[in-house]
This record gives structure tokens, sequence and C-alpha cells, in this order.
């Protein structure tokens, strides 16, 4: 047996697991409404306290994670939500010196301060003058004795398009005309005090109707280096003990889109990439002068499931991925029509464990729909590797790729802000907000360094070598 | 208009679902029969263990692709 714990990354996640499984425990046996209050008790049964002051806040808490379990406030459009009465109020001052400065004789802080920010005082000890400083973390970097040390919250500092700020309580505040719903501050954030809205109830909804319905789950290609405890081949016979009809690779979307978005870009002469839905809304809110240039592609996620959906009546589609903003992107309105709901892998090994699927012990299915190509996309890199290959295939070679590979967030916003000043050197921008690709996603029960490997090494189990041949059977069949 | 629907999920693409697919769309073409035939495509049929899975206007076969020119001439011209 698998301790449970040890399929997450952090106790945070453990904790929003345990909140997600018994919310669908109790949907699977129609029990929800009238047992929705207890789940608290049944996490916390015991008087001690053992993250909190006292049992009634853990369970306070706890009663709002199963809100967000429930789907959240519903007057609040954005996916992310911030639990108030979980959020620790984290110091939020910036660099400080700490009494670990030893008021030394190198000043070494004091001359890497870009900004003469730093004076001494006359025992030698360092400070910071709040009014020049600039956060560039240049001290806290060269001290000998880590003296100096960042107090900023662990989600500002996560969060690199700066959506939040503090609120008159000192509790974090989302701007949601900034937010991307990338989720990096779910992920950061030490007390678990935002939380992705889970719209694993709508699964459960969609999969018990599963007699009148064809469900469909398609998954990520970050898939790969999940669930790492059992075998691919398992994850997808535990998906069909669910009720899904079937499981179907979103990296064949992603071959669909690498044809289309190659044969766009020779033909505009420039694009950005349309795959991450965190960076398309990036653009859209901090570079609206670049949307002209986004890809008209649908995502691969999207593009996988209007086919599906085109080709077969009567069918559902759940996407299961590492993303928090591919549940934003569910609800846009020219993705709405193909995408039923979104469920991140967290969200997949609590609804496993809800209905005691213990994956080990199942017979390995298969998963091969995509090529190498498509599947390479769930990392950085992976997408411009796609689009060269595209173009090659199409015979495209008249057309040069100069592609822009941004790795996180940040590199998005340098690459976008030079093509803002037209000194861009590139014709493609591959765009990922979260750092090394989807591998990197929130909702991804582990992170890990062998990651980007796995995927690698899934790509090139695909059955289908080039991205003509894994698309050409869909232009075969197609109605 | 007849409608052959194959099977392209994970199993029968593994067991060759798509030279299945490409062979029945030639085939269709070289006896001048587009008009006549709907070939269509659905990820899985639910009998993975027989694929590849196709149907004819509702009817089950299980075809390999060393088999589709034999299905072809029987079952589908035959049905002409």
């Amino acid at each position: 047996m698998i301790q449970e714990k040890y399929k997450f990354d952090t106790k945070v996640q453990y904790l929003k697991y345990k909140v997600l499984r018994e919310v669908a425990k109790l949907a699977w046996e129609d029990k929800l409404l009238e047992n929705v209050m207890d789940i608290p008790k049944m996490i916390i049964p015991g008087k001690i306290p053992t993250m909190r002051c006292c049992v009634y806040k853990e369970r306070a808490i706890l009663a709002e994670r199963v809100k967000l379990a429930m789907g959240g406030n519903p007057e609040n459009p954005n996916v992310i939500e911030v639990i108030d009465i979980a959020c620790d109020e984290c110091p939020a001052a910036g660099y400080e010196v700490t009494t670990s400065c030893r008021g030394c004789l190198a000043h070494r802080c004091e001359d890497v301060c870009p900004r003469q920010a730093i004076f001494i005082d006359q025992n030698h000890v360092a400070h910071i003058d709040k009014s020049k400083c600039i956060e560039c973390g240049k001290c806290a970097k060269i001290c000998p004795y880590s003296a100096i040390a960042n107090r900023k919250r662990p989600c500002q500092n996560a969060c690199k398009v700066k959506a939040i700020s503090m609120d008159e309580e000192q509790a974090a505040l989302i701007d949601n005309e900034k937010c991307i719903a990338c989720g990096a501050c779910v992920y950061q954030c030490p007390f678990g005090a935002i939380m992705d809205k889970s719209y694993i109830l709508k699964a459960i909804d969609l999969l018990k109707n599963n007699k009148n319905q064809k469900v469909y789950a398609v998954v990520a290609p970050s898939i790969s280096s999940q669930f790492t405890y059992a075998k691919l081949g398992q994850v997808i016979t535990g998906l069909k003990n669910l009720g899904f009809h079937t499981v179907i690779e979103a990296a064949l979307g992603a071959d669909m889109v690498a044809q289309a978005e190659s044969r766009e870009l020779a033909e505009k002469g420039f694009l950005t990439s349309s795959c991450c839905p965190a960076f398309v809304s990036y653009i859209k809110s901090a570079f609206p002068e670049l949307t002209e240039h986004i890809s008209h592609n649908l995502s691969p996620m999207a593009t996988i499931a209007k086919y599906i959906k085109e080709t077969t009546e009567n069918s559902k589609v759940i996407f299961i991925g590492p993303c928090t903003a591919k549940k934003s992107e569910a609800q846009l309105e020219n993705v709405k029509p193909w995408i039923d709901t979104v469920l991140t892998f967290e969200e997949l090994q609590a609804l496993f464990d809800s209905r005691d699927i213990n994956l080990t012990v199942l017979e390995e299915d298969v998963l091969d729909n995509a090529s190498y190509f498509g599947r390479i996309f769930a990392r950085s890199g992976g997408l411009s590797d796609a689009v060269s290959q595209g173009l090659k295939e199409q015979n495209l070679t008249d057309f040069e790729l100069l592609a822009c590979t941004c790795d996180g967030i940040e590199e998005c916003r340098a690459a976008l802000m030079k093509k803002k000043r037209n000194i861009l050197n590139a014709n493609f921008i591959e765009g990922m907000a979260c750092t090394g690709g989807c591998i990197g996603g929130a909702g991804c029960l582990t992170h890990g360094e062998k990651n980007k490997a796995q995927v690698d090494a899934y790509g090139k189990e695909a059955m289908e070598k080039t991205i003509s041949d894994s698309v050409s059977v869909l232009h075969i069949v197609k109605k | 208009m007849m409608k052959i629907t194959v099977c392209i999920g994970s199993s029968c693409h593994i067991k060759g679902a798509r030279q299945v697919a490409e062979r029945l769309k030639n085939l269709i073409s070289e006896n001048y029969l587009d008009d006549r035939i709907e070939l269509s495509g659905t990820f899985c049929m639910g009998k993975c263990q027989q694929g590849v899975c196709l149907t004819v206007d509702g009817k089950f076969y299980s075809v390999s692709p060393e088999q589709v020119t034999d299905f072809f001439e029987i079952e589908i011209k035959g049905r002409l």
C-alpha cells in the first residue's frame, strides 16, 4: 500500500486532496448535501490542533476548502480564490537585514547595492533604506552570512504578473484583471490559503450518467511525469474504471495544432502561440496591442475535444491535466461547446481514491494516439520543435523559423516587451506560463527534475513518428 | 448512403486503424464509390480486444490491415 502523502510534493496539497476525496466520495453515494457540514470534523476529528491555533479554526478553514472543492464562489469569475481566514498574513516588508548580520568589515552588501540603499551604523551593522531599495536582492545573494532575508510573501513572490496585493486586513487579494490563473500562488502558498476552484462534482455527475452518454477523458501529455508510483497503462485502466468511455491524448490535438500553426505562421510571418491559456490571457491583459498576433488555433485541448464532439454524437469531454488556467479557458465562449469540464492531476488522484481504485494492482491498458511531437508539447521548447517539424513536413521550407522559447511567464514578458518595441529577433514566440512548461503546472501531483526526461521518453514511445502520420487518419475519417 | 465507421482509439490505432482507414479510402475512390460510401471515425467502440474495430451501417466487424481488401470485396461491394 502506498502511503498517501508521498503522492504529493507538499502537505498542503495532501490536505486539499483529502477534502476533494471526501467530497467526491459523498457525491458518488449521493450523500453530499446531507453530510457536507461533517467533512471538516471527519478530517480533523481530534481536539488537539495540528496546523492552526485550535481545531475550530482548522475546521473553519476546511469548510472553506470544501466550498472550493464544490466549485467555489459562483459570483467570483476567477477560478483562483483566496481563503481569507487561511491567509496567515505573512510579513511583506521586502528585503530586511536580520540579526544574523555580524557587523563585518567587508560590507559587500553596501558595495553591491546599485542604489546606495544600504547604510552601515557605528557597530558596522547593515540597514536598508526602504525608500531607495528596489528589491533586486543582490545584497541578500552576496552576504556571506545569509543575513539579509526577503520578507516577501510567497504568493506575491510566485505571482510574476503582480496580480496579488493585500487587502485592509493584510490578507492576500487577487486582481482578477491581472490574474492569468496559472496557479503559481496556489502551489507556493505555504498555508494553502489560495486554491483553484474544483469542478470534480461536475465530472462525477457526467460519469454517473455514462449510460446515456460517452464521457471521454482527454489527458495532457504531462501525465507521463505523474502517477509515477504506477504505470501509465494502469492510469488508463483506472480512468475507465471511473466510468470514462475511453482516454484520448491531448497530444493528438497538439499534433493538429502544430500542423495548422506552422501553416498559419508561414502565411502571417509572425505568431505567438495559443496553447497555454495563461500566456494568452497575459497577452490580452498586459500587451493588448499584440493580441492580433496570437495564433488563431484553438488549444490542443479544445482542438481534440472539438474533433471528438463533431465525430461522435452524445459525447462529453473532460480534460485532465496539470493546469489551473485550463479551468478558465474552458469557460471561454469558443471553448465552452467542446469542453464539459476540467480536472487537474491532483483532483484525478482524489477521484481515484474516492472510488478506492488502487492503480498499482490494475491491468495495463494502452494510450497511443499522438506522435512524438504532440507529446513533447508538455515541456518547454516542445511546441517550437513541433512547429519546426510541421513546416518541414508540409514543405514550407522557404519560411525560416526563428523561435523564441519562453520558459515561464517572466521570459514571456521579456519577449513580449521586445516585440512591442520591435527589437525581437524572432518570428514565433512559444509562451509557457509555468517554468519548465506544463510539467511545472500547479495541478501536478509532483514536480521533479526527471519530469522533462519522462516526457521525452514518453514522446519516443509513440507509434507514429511524424505529425502528418498521426493526423492523417483524422482527415480520412472525418465526416 | 452506406456508412463505414472505423475505430481510431488507442488500441485499434496500435493494431493498424490508420492503415485500415487509408486502404478503405483508396478502395472507395478506386471503385468510384465516394458518393455511395461515407467513411467516418470514432474513438473507441468498447471492443478493444477485437480491433481493428469497424461498423458498416451499425453492424460490427473486426478487420486487420491484411484483411481489408477481401473485406471490401465481400462485405462492402457485395452489399452495394
